[in-house]
């Protein structure tokens, strides 16, 4: 239970940090959902060995957890966490491609390496970017943004349900693993065996929640709609930010800047 | 006399698993009354109150809220007239933070955005929790919630409040609070309870249900007067009614 603990301390935190205020802070929601897709969709579209191209959208990233003043050890902590993922995934590519594609003096390096430092650097950035989101955006309003977009308004209900109730729902396992703890002796009790019926009546439970949750929604006058009276409204500020930041994006990713800097570099020398 | 606002005929209600919750209850509410409704655990008090706001549709006799019968096509108007203060705060507040929860209600009434602001603050603060509005309703404490979902209820101008176990789980000073500030209110008010000293305070008629049936109706302090009666629908004299373990003597009789 240690482990979803901390998740769920975690999620306060993530919660927390959106709270603050900052110039990413004060983005539109909706400014900062599109620009996180296009910083994804440009990252994921990189040649399967690239590694320096993508260097400047690292730079971008920490830019942007600067601003926003996300503590780098927060998002490197999570990065850290899923991590063993993104390794398990790539592991064995050093072993299937051993097409020698770099020499660094005497060392060759094969593609596979390659391929898997930059699965790694990808999946880095990725899960940063959307950690920078909802740490500089709330879950909340990056749901809202969502919806505004054009996601079907279930989706974002369901999103919203599910992040209010997770926290009642990790707080119940919680009860319940203790009360089978304090009952169970030399290990007796704590078998899989034992885990179906908990989590069984877990779900009943839920269940009996959901209903009276939805009850209390139609007392409300609830039809299937989520209303929220949030103004939002975007502002010439917003629109240029995300001109300026998509496009700057858009670039980055088109010319390899960094091999532009660097033939400019070797071609000043020479 | 005040004409019946809350009027039920001979209802009965059976769960699908064969539980006879309600068997043939009859009363009648009126404007301003303040009633309790108490009786043992499984006495049928949950299942009556969510009749009355249509919550179930009766399945036998009739229930009739002001000029309205309650049946699939009034629930609308019912609902904006009976709000409902459920046992759990968490069912009822869903939303990400306590504002955007207590404008939950306007905002589907479809009043305007301003008059919906002035609404929620007006409610927020009747209930004293003007500092709780931008929090995140998990992070509140049992009292704050109580008090946050009494909020979203009052926010939609209800003619009648009903509340069910509105004082478990609080702490003393939460419940005295609670107890204030329902105390203030000139609603017509339904408690469930089995908090029988905030009964004292708070209603001025009480009905005991036993096994679906009512088994008393009449003034609180006649009903409590009423050892035998207490005693066959698991009651207890409220405790200020008790003597005193201490001296011996009767508290407040």
């Amino acid at each position: 239970m240690a482990a979803v603990d901390s998740a769920f301390l975690d999620l306060h935190r993530l919660d927390h940090l959106a709270g603050r205020d900052s110039v990413v802070h004060r983005l539109d929601p909706r400014v900062k959902v599109l620009i996180t897709l296009t910083f994804l969709i440009c990252v994921v579209s990189f040649d399967k060995y690239a590694i320096a191209g993508m260097l400047p959208f690292a730079f971008f990233l920490t830019l942007v957890l600067g601003l926003g003043g996300i503590p780098a050890g927060f998002v490197l902590k999570k990065l850290i966490l899923v991590a063993p993922l993104a390794l398990l995934v790539g592991l064995f590519n050093p072993v299937y491609d051993q097409q020698p594609l770099m020499q660094l003096g005497t060392l060759t390096i094969a593609g596979g390496w390659l391929s898997l430092l930059s699965l790694l650097l990808r999946f880095c950035l990725t899960v940063g970017a959307v950690l920078a989101l909802i740490a500089t955006t709330g879950f909340n309003a990056v749901c809202m943004a969502l919806e505004q977009l054009g996601m079907p308004r279930v989706f974002a209900v369901q999103l919203l349900l599910l992040h209010r109730y997770l926290f009642v729902l990790v707080e119940e396992g919680r009860r319940m693993d203790r009360a089978r703890r304090l009952r169970s002796f030399q290990g007796r009790g704590l078998e899989m065996r034992t885990l179906g019926p908990l989590l069984g009546s877990l779900l009943l439970r839920t269940l009996d929640r959901a209903q009276r949750i939805h009850l209390a929604m139609r007392c409300r006058g609830f039809d299937g709609t989520i209303r929220t009276c949030r103004p939002s409204r975007l502002t010439g500020r917003d629109l240029l930010v995300l001109a300026l930041c998509g496009g700057a994006l858009l670039v980055l990713r088109a010319v390899d800047g960094p091999l532009l800097l660097g033939r400019l570099v070797t071609g000043l020398i020479a | 006399m005040n004409p019946p606002l809350v009027e039920v005929l001979d209802l009965t209600h059976t769960y699908p698993d064969g539980t006879e919750a309600v068997r043939g209850v009859s009363l009648c509410i009126r404007h301003g009354e303040s009633v309790a409704v108490v009786g043992a655990n499984g006495a049928g008090k949950s299942t009556l109150l969510l009749h009355l706001n249509g919550s179930l549709i009766p399945q036998n006799g009739t229930v009739r809220i002001g000029d309205y019968p309650l049946a699939k096509a009034t629930l609308a108007d019912i609902r904006r007239t009976v709000g409902m203060i459920f046992q759990d705060p968490d069912d009822q507040l869903f939303m990400p933070t306590v504002a955007e929860d207590v404008a939950f209600g306007p905002l589907n009434l479809g009043l305007p955005p301003d008059e919906v602001e002035r609404r929620v603050t007006a409610a927020l603060h009747r209930v004293g929790a003007a500092h709780l509005r931008d929090r995140p309703p998990y992070k509140l404490s049992g009292g704050e919630k109580r008090l946050a979902a009494i909020a979203t209820v009052l926010v939609m101008a209800p003619d009648i409040l009903i509340m069910d176990e509105p004082s478990s789980s609080l702490d003393p000073r939460a419940r005295r609070t609670l107890i204030e500030l329902l105390a203030g209110f000139h609603h017509t008010t339904i408690i469930a309870t089995h908090d029988l000293d905030l009964v004292l305070d708070l209603c001025t008629r009480t009905i005991v249900l036993r096994e679906g049936r009512i088994m008393a109706d009449g003034p609180t302090r006649d009903i409590f007067a009423d050892e035998q009666l207490l005693a066959v629908s698991h009651l207890e004299k409220p405790l200020r009614l008790q003597a005193c373990p201490v001296c011996g003597r009767d508290a407040e009789s």
